[in-house]
């Protein structure tokens, strides 16, 4: 999927950004519906996938998969449509921007292995830290809602988010610290 | 130099999961633009959602909705006009906020030491401010309730043993009494978010709010 993305984003190809509408589509609706209404969900989608054509020529394979890329435009949209905020993000060519030292080789090739290693990781987290992460990322929300839904304390929704990710990042090969 | 004070990954996760309010995300923000290794590790947190979008049970779409869709695409790719200027001090996206970098900030002197700026988001919940601080001063104000994040975008802090420079964020709670105070040399601006002020919830009070003066 990564690289038809990548493929759209070069040739404008309508066609084969249809196989990425089919594909994605049904994901980024449901994704919508769980704080909105269906009708509410379908028009998101919508434009979701809209604003996936319009900048895939920004995308870039080597700096993530498709569906992470996809996944952080449909995230700025819900926010801006049910919270009425914007998500604030850095910009790369920005004249205060810190670059990284030297970029990691064979970034892309990884992120095509990393994908199914994250599935993976997921899969095996426990379901008090799965918990978690569902009400942070489809329910949107905040810590200390996710401390009163569930009855624990704040300190403790915030260490399950951190074991989650340490475990996530040890999946992708990254460092655990 | 790089930043030597770090996101905690709760806030990472929070952040990329995009249910950490504006005020809370903008402090984040500001932080990743200034520091490699936490941008490194925001890649997991993100990848999460992009995985997690992935193993959604697909939900049905409405039956034209390829049609309109592609009714709408469209052929251009947005063009990349942004005005940037050559240098700055306070990185995007907080300089937009802002309006301008350091030099066209309007500061309001808060009591007899330092200045401030109040910055507006559209969330409720944080109340987000730019400190100026003078060198050797302590932070004026600060008693305060819940998270507070402070970002160092020029001159530093010490907080005890710690010293806070340029880039690095200080992430205290209310347990934890702490004294930020400018280092000798330079002022120090940083920006600061915390949870707003207690509104109260009787609509009783506060109707009479404004007569109490309270």
């Amino acid at each position: 999927m990564s690289e038809l993305l990548e493929t759209v984003g070069r040739t404008r190809d309508v066609e084969l950004f249809e196989q990425l509408f089919r594909h994605f589509a049904p994901r980024v609706k449901a994704y919508m519906a769980r704080t909105g209404s269906a009708a509410a969900a379908e028009e998101l989608m919508q434009e979701t996938m809209v604003a996936v054509w319009k900048k895939s020529a920004l995308y870039d394979r080597s700096k993530g998969a498709a569906s992470t890329w996809i996944f952080t435009i449909a995230r700025n949209l819900r926010i801006d449509a049910f919270r009425r905020e914007k998500h604030p993000e850095f910009d790369e060519n920005d004249p205060a921007f810190v670059p990284e030292a030297a970029p990691a080789a064979d970034a892309a090739m990884e992120n095509v292995q990393s994908v199914e290693a994250l599935k993976a990781a997921l899969d095996t987290l426990p379901a008090d830290q799965v918990e978690v992460l569902r009400l942070a990322y489809f329910e949107d929300r905040s810590q200390s809602d996710i401390a009163a839904a569930l009855s624990v304390p704040l300190g403790t929704v915030k260490s399950r988010m951190r074991l989650a990710v340490a475990k996530l990042r040890s999946a992708l090969g990254g460092d655990t610290a | 130099m790089m930043p030597r004070h770090h996101v905690d990954d709760d806030l990472l996760l929070s952040y990329a999961a995009g249910s950490l309010a504006e005020g809370w995300s903008l402090a984040v923000s500001t932080h990743l633009a200034l520091c490699p290794e936490c941008r490194a590790r925001l890649a997991a947190a993100e990848a999460a959602g992009g995985a997690l979008l992935e193993a959604m049970a697909p939900m049905p779409v409405a039956a034209d909705a390829w049609a309109s869709v592609r009714d709408r695409l469209g052929s251009s790719v947005p063009a990349e006009d942004r005005r940037r200027p050559a240098q700055a001090v306070i990185p995007s996206p907080l300089r937009d906020y802002i309006g301008g970098d350091v030099e066209t900030i309007r500061w309001k002197a808060i009591g007899t030491a330092g200045a401030q700026l109040r910055i507006k988001t559209s969330d409720g919940t944080t109340q987000v401010r730019l400190l100026k601080i003078p060198a050797g001063q302590p932070v004026p104000e600060h008693g305060h309730r819940g998270r507070e994040l402070t970002v160092v975008l020029s001159g530093a802090f010490s907080d005890g043993a710690a010293v806070f420079a340029r880039g690095d964020i200080e992430d205290a709670d209310e347990e934890v009494q702490h004294t930020p105070t400018a280092t000798p040399g330079a002022d120090c601006i940083c920006l600061a978010v915390t949870d707003a002020p207690l509104r109260f919830r009787s609509w009783l009070v506060r109707a009479v709010q404004p007569l109490l003066g309270i």
